[in-house]
């Protein structure tokens, strides 16, 4: 840096940190990824009328529940070590962070057994239009799962590392993803394997 | 919502500046920096010189269309036979001219230009702060730039060739098409997700990091611009990503998202139920509002420069600013208009077509309001002027002959013809890079801290100019003759055999202004060293960049207090001597007022921002 150059970084003009402000822009965008995703959905199913009907029932909806419990459970406790490192209460901030990463990793050993059970039966995206979507969406969904994890790891490593490690705005915006994340599986949970199969249609 | 503070004097009124000793690395000050004006150069440094490389991509075509048949000069026998045969080139090769040389020009040149460049270069300097909110971030998206030119490029090195499905990359050609179409996807993937990380910095940069005292309604047009801009590209672009990622599976799962029912071709495994017209609408959903990427920041560019070469406001600062959220808003409920021959349901055309004819009401304002700008100004025909005032009256032309085919039962007609590249490039290049052009003369003094030599400046604008002119506007003609854009021999047809003397002049003149466009680079090489000095403020401006010194120090831009007390035209006013006030010069009672005023704005960043980042 050259000599004379002033900081001006004043406080933030919204009064919303910078990092927060990004992410909510940036979830806007994701918000749009998604959208591609279930427009397509869409015109898939209206191009292909009872395809979906009948595929659907061959997913595994008792997987996808239990993957939709620990999501929802790794939202909560990712809530939670937020809420400790308000209190600066260390040790129980690793611990739910740490209960985060591992909802995250059970999520993705779910998945991949789901997966693995789909690939043995020779069912990949070239089956048809429905498989194709579904391992599509997932597996974009998926992909944002590894992405919450790098940063999750890094964070709790730091916190290790540094001595009294009080980051709170760099984790709620980790948060904010990680809930979106969630968010995400929210919609595609119903949507692949509750709306289109017909054996769980009780009314 | 203003985080000033106006509290009086700290004791430590100028304790922050940064007295650091140490010098950052070659690597971290040049390649991997984090200053917003490096990554401009390196924005505005990769952009040349694939402007080079799309023209040179150009000038294969209309050598081709003007003496088909005929080798190539000078690098016809320097290029592989997969490409030509005895220098003459193929009809394969024309087309992966034809694609990449758009590819290049919108995903390496203009968008790169008119949002990496200007977005980094204008939006801190001119809202007076040191750097964007996340300049790692901002780091980032540069860096993915160089990855997507290889995945674009590296089809020539592979036998199968380049991406020759046209820019828009329609399936189900795009999706058999072989290697290079494949790293095609990839490669513009990557230029998406430069450019969604680059709005979100932008948006945030905006909102967050205003100078004191500025309110959004005093920031300048380039700066409102950019800002829309960003917006736009933060929700046009992830429906791109989307588009592509459902591309990549028809690529490299063969998923049939994109291919038509009953389509039987090579080896495709072709399962059913896909809808090739889905692909069209998700793209054009991004593409469309991506003209407006490419168009909007430099109309705010246009108003600054020809605010200050006229000495007078921007006529009407609202309706431009409330034009471009209207140009910004309709241009996300257009993008039909790209498939009246598509096979869309007539009624859903008429309904794009009235949203697109609709986008004359914005856009006829802001050229209005250019023009009452103009009116009755104390006009300085400078470089950048020059630009501006050309980037004025090509838009025009390339809005009108738009509007031409926003009518669906004209475009039945012109569709896929010479019309249309005639209209694309008087909005892209006659309208984008004009403005560009501008951008970069206006503000190269206060990025390079040198001025440019003003003679080669109107040598390079009056060639460019012209002979822009004698390229595309003959096209319009070709077009309107039934000329088929995408052809790479258009003897073989007799109705076009007339039109040969036309092509031979377009060629001709083509040449020419590609070689016209060394002067401007020679010209800022030049200047690098030669240059005059450039003051602080070498064109009497108003906005916030010209209170840093040219050029701005180090990493960190100002070297004094900074703080907006007005909107960003306040020129010739009546009653005062000089006929600009900037946005930076505190209303004077007295000068021991100003004094104290300037310490209590150092205070603020003190109090603030103390801790830095």
């Amino acid at each position: 840096m050259a000599h004379g150059a002033l900081t001006l970084d004043h406080e933030p003009v919204t009064g919303i940190p910078h990092g927060k402000l990004g992410m909510w822009i940036f979830l806007a965008t994701e918000i749009m990824f998604f959208s591609g995703f279930f427009a397509t959905l869409i015109v898939m199913n209206h191009a292909n009328p009872g395809l979906f009907e009948e595929t659907a029932q061959k997913l595994s909806w008792q997987l996808a529940l239990l993957n939709t419990v620990v999501l929802i459970s790794s939202s909560l406790t990712m809530a939670l070590s937020i809420l400790n490192l308000e209190r600066k209460d260390t040790k129980k901030f690793q611990l739910f962070l740490g209960l985060t990463l591992l909802g995250a990793f059970i999520f993705l050993v779910v998945k991949y057994i789901e997966y693995s059970g789909k690939f043995a039966l020779d069912i990949t995206p070239e089956t048809n239009v429905f498989y194709a979507c579904y391992f599509l969406m997932t597996g974009f969904h998926g992909l944002h799962v590894v992405g919450g994890i790098v940063p999750m790891v890094w964070m709790l490593g730091k916190s290790f590392t540094e001595a009294g490690y009080t980051n709170v705005g760099r984790v709620e915006v980790l948060g904010l993803y990680w809930h979106f994340v969630d968010l995400v599986w929210i919609f595609l949970f119903p949507i692949f394997y509750l709306l289109y199969n017909p054996t769980l249609i009780i009314f | 919502m203003e985080a000033v503070v106006t509290s009086p004097v700290e004791e430590h009124g100028h304790g922050h500046e940064h007295d650091h000793e140490h010098h950052e690395s070659f690597i971290r000050k040049y390649i991997f920096s984090t200053d917003h004006k490096t990554i401009a150069k390196q924005f505005l440094g990769s952009a040349l010189f694939f402007l080079f490389v799309g023209g040179a991509m150009a000038l294969i075509l209309r050598w081709q269309l003007a003496y088909p048949g005929e080798a190539l000069p000078l690098i016809g026998s320097m290029l592989s036979d997969r490409f030509v045969s005895d220098g003459v080139v193929q009809p394969g090769f024309f087309m992966q001219m034809t694609t990449m040389h758009a590819s290049v020009m919108i995903f390496l040149v203009i968008i790169p230009l008119a949002v990496g460049f200007f977005g980094n270069l204008c939006i801190p300097l001119m809202i007076g702060t040191d750097d964007m909110a996340f300049p790692t971030l901002n780091m980032f998206s540069f860096w993915l730039v160089p990855p997507a030119a290889f995945f674009l490029m590296i089809g020539f090195f592979h036998e199968s060739g380049a991406a020759a499905a046209g820019w828009t990359h329609y399936p189900p050609l795009s999706v058999i098409g072989g290697f290079g179409h494949y790293m095609w996807t990839i490669g513009v993937f990557f230029v998406g997700f430069s450019s969604i990380l680059g709005a979100v910095n932008y948006i945030a940069t905006v909102l967050n990091k205003r100078a004191p005292g500025m309110k959004m309604f005093d920031m300048p047009l380039t700066v409102w611009a950019l800002f829309i801009t960003a917006i736009l590209a933060a929700l046009g672009t992830p429906v791109l990503a989307a588009d592509l990622a459902i591309l990549f599976f028809d690529q490299f799962f063969h998923s049939s998202f994109f291919i038509p029912e009953g389509w039987v071709v090579a080896d495709y495994p072709n399962n059913g139920g896909g809808q090739p017209i889905l692909f069209q609408h998700l793209f054009w959903f991004y593409s469309h509002p991506a003209v407006y990427i490419m168009l909007l920041p430099v109309m705010g560019v246009a108003s600054d420069v020809l605010a200050t070469f006229s000495r007078k406001p921007v006529y009407g600062y609202k309706a431009m600013v409330f034009a471009i959220m209207a140009i910004a808003f309709l241009g996300f409920i257009v993008w039909g208009h790209h498939m009246f021959q598509s096979g869309m349901n007539p009624l859903l055309g008429t309904t794009f077509m009235l949203s697109t004819i609709v986008i004359a009401v914005p856009s006829a304002i802001k050229t209005f309001n250019w023009l009452g700008t103009l009116w009755r100004g104390s006009i300085t025909f400078s470089v950048p002027m020059l630009h501006a005032l050309a980037f004025v009256a090509t838009f025009v032309v390339g809005g009108l002959s738009g509007i031409f085919m926003a009518a669906a039962p004209a475009d039945v007609f012109i569709h896929d013809t010479y019309f249309i590249v005639a209209h694309i490039h008087y909005v892209l290049f006659g309208g984008s890079l004009f403005g560009i052009f501008a951008g970069i003369q206006y503000w190269y003094p206060k990025l390079f801290g040198r001025r440019q030599n003003e003679t080669w400046g109107q040598i390079h604008f009056w060639l460019t100019f012209i002979f822009f002119n004698l390229t595309f506007f003959p096209m319009h003609l070709l077009g309107i003759g039934g000329h088929m854009r995408r052809i790479s021999d258009p003897n073989v047809y007799d109705f076009l055999k007339p039109f040969a003397g036309m092509n031979e002049f377009i060629t001709i003149c083509a040449i020419i202004l590609g070689f016209a466009q060394l002067i401007l680079v020679v010209n800022m090489l030049m200047s690098f060293k030669l240059g005059k000095k450039a003051s602080r403020n070498p064109w009497r401006a108003n906005s916030l960049e010209w209170a840093a010194p040219s050029p701005p120090v180090g990493h960190g831009n100002f070297d004094k207090p900074l703080r907006s007390y007005r909107g960003p035209y306040e020129f010739s006013l009546p009653g005062k001597k000089r006929d600009y006030l900037p946005q930076w010069k505190k209303p004077a009672k007295s000068e021991s007022a100003e004094e104290s005023a300037k310490q209590a704005a150092g205070g603020n960043g003190q109090a603030a921002g103390g801790g830095g980042h």
